[in-house]
């Protein structure tokens, strides 16, 4: 038995040692041992299920998942639509609980993107939950949401124009007292696709070289804009995200194969270009938005 | 007698709630820009020729950039092509504050301009402009019409009928058969 075991806290800067970690089986059953997991937000969630499917298409074998111990963590999962999406995924070691019937306060629940309209219900499913968390907790003003809205549909057709494949989309927003003294909404995105490499390959690859791979690919979609399709007007969708987070004074990467590209901003150590790590299938997009202050004057 | 363009009102929120899906409010996703751009393209078939077209924004909350630039920008330029299928004009309205980035970004892109009318009421153009071509865009706006005969406004260049031209050719302003100019505006009766 394989065994993955999953760090205290499951987000944005632990993701790639689990999708690593996953990359690396080759074969046999795996147990994905959560049991010490005691913090899972959108990128850990989304990454696990990613992580799951990877899995299952490497080994043919649903990978086992043990719950983590700490009771409030699978609650939380439970209400993040996360058991839902595993159901095909993973095998659960013990029962997950079922998600309360009450109002809920997740701003996206985990939603599968697989179609146009899988897109349509997202922008729409976020129209009220968005516009209070935007304006009330991250102090953006009240237009806000529609960029917000914007950013969602175009991240979302990433998945569909380029990947090829279905992905997951998930967002909720946290009180990052300790790590930042503000609140943070973070967006994850992530399918098992073709990846940026094989998405520009038949179009960009001969004239990069020897130099194609991961990373001149994630550079040549996210910084200057590059896209599979021949038509030059396309490829606009990431250079507009990039924009908008940026006037947020908010954290976007991508992971893509082996690499992982970021805008980073001064209070996130996040390294610009990562290179070297394990080829994952797909591509994984993490979106950190944080709260406005006076100092920030985002 | 001059031949002036037919008026023809477009509601984009309409049009995409009836062309593409009764459930979706919002203006977003390639598949969807594009079902409207082809409802409206049908829509001018049937209209006459020249026509203005009046393309409303007022019912749309949420324009993302591929449908803008399906909505908008394709569909200028498909106007704007020798072979284009018949003989259009554009003015957008409605165009809120959430949705100038977008359009102005995939004009740009395609080095297109619009006429358009901001939420504010005021008429503007969006999109790729030399600040030349939008003082004489602007004098055409303001006065309605610019006979041919008319001398240049003193103060201006002396290209300033290539600039006329280049308007004609970018269909922002109309063109009668005297060669007399028209602000679009007017002629959609926004003014």
């Amino acid at each position: 038995m394989n065994v993955i075991p999953l760090p205290a806290s499951l987000d944005h800067r632990s993701l790639d040692g689990l999708l690593d970690a996953a990359a690396r089986i080759d074969g046999g059953r795996v147990l994905l041992d959560g049991r010490h997991v005691r913090w899972i937000d959108p990128n850990g969630m989304v990454g696990l299920l990613s992580a799951g499917r990877h899995l299952l298409d490497a080994t043919g074998e649903r990978p086992r998942f043990q719950l983590p111990e700490q009771s409030d963590v699978p609650g939380y999962m439970a209400r993040m639509g996360f058991f839902r999406e595993a159901e095909t995924i993973l095998e659960m070691g013990a029962s997950p609980p079922r998600r309360g019937g009450g109002a809920s306060d997740v701003l996206l629940e985990i939603t599968p993107i697989s179609t146009n309209a899988d897109v349509h219900e997202v922008v729409d499913r976020v129209q009220t939950s968005a516009g209070a968390i935007l304006s009330r907790t991250l102090h953006y003003p009240l237009a806000a949401v529609v960029q917000f809205s914007v950013i969602l549909s175009e991240v979302c057709q990433n998945i569909l124009e380029h990947a090829e494949a279905p992905g997951w989309v998930a967002a909720q927003a946290y009180n990052w007292q300790k790590r930042l003294g503000r609140h943070v909404l973070v967006i994850a995105v992530a399918d098992l696709g073709r990846g940026f490499r094989g998405s520009l390959a038949p179009e960009h690859s001969a004239r990069f070289g020897d130099r194609w791979g991961d990373a001149t690919a994630l550079e040549a979609a996210f910084i200057h804009g590059l896209t599979r399709f021949p038509d030059s007007h396309r490829g606009q969708g990431i250079q507009q995200i990039r924009k908008q987070v940026r006037r947020w004074d908010g954290a976007i990467s991508i992971r893509s194969g082996t690499a992982r590209i970021a805008d980073v901003p001064e209070w996130d150590d996040t390294p610009p270009l990562a290179e070297g790590l394990e080829a994952f299938p797909g591509s994984q997009i993490s979106i950190l938005l944080p709260e406005r202050t006076e100092e920030s004057g985002s | 007698m001059t031949r002036r363009p037919d008026p023809l009102r477009i509601d984009v929120g309409g049009l995409a709630r009836r062309s593409v899906a009764s459930l979706y409010a919002h203006l977003v996703t390639r598949p969807t820009g594009r079902a409207v751009r082809l409802a409206i393209e049908s829509q001018l078939a049937e209209a006459g020729e020249p026509t203005i077209s009046l393309v409303d924004f007022s019912q749309v909350t949420i324009l993302d950039f591929s449908c803008a630039d399906e909505v908008v920008a394709r569909l200028l330029r498909r106007y704007l092509e020798v072979d284009r299928p018949r003989d259009a004009f554009f003015v957008f309205r409605g165009i809120q504050e959430w949705h100038e980035e977008p359009i102005q970004v995939v004009l740009e892109r395609q080095s297109l301009a619009a006429v358009a009318q901001v939420g504010s009421g005021d008429l503007v153009l969006l999109g790729s402009v030399s600040p030349a071509e939008e003082r004489a865009w602007r004098l055409v706006e303001e006065a309605g019409s610019l006979a041919a005969g008319d001398s240049p406004p003193s103060g201006e260049e002396p290209g300033f009928r290539d600039i006329l031209e280049a308007l004609v050719r970018r269909r922002l302003v109309f063109p009668d058969p005297a060669g007399d100019l028209h602000a679009l505006s007017r002629l959609a009766a926004l003014q």
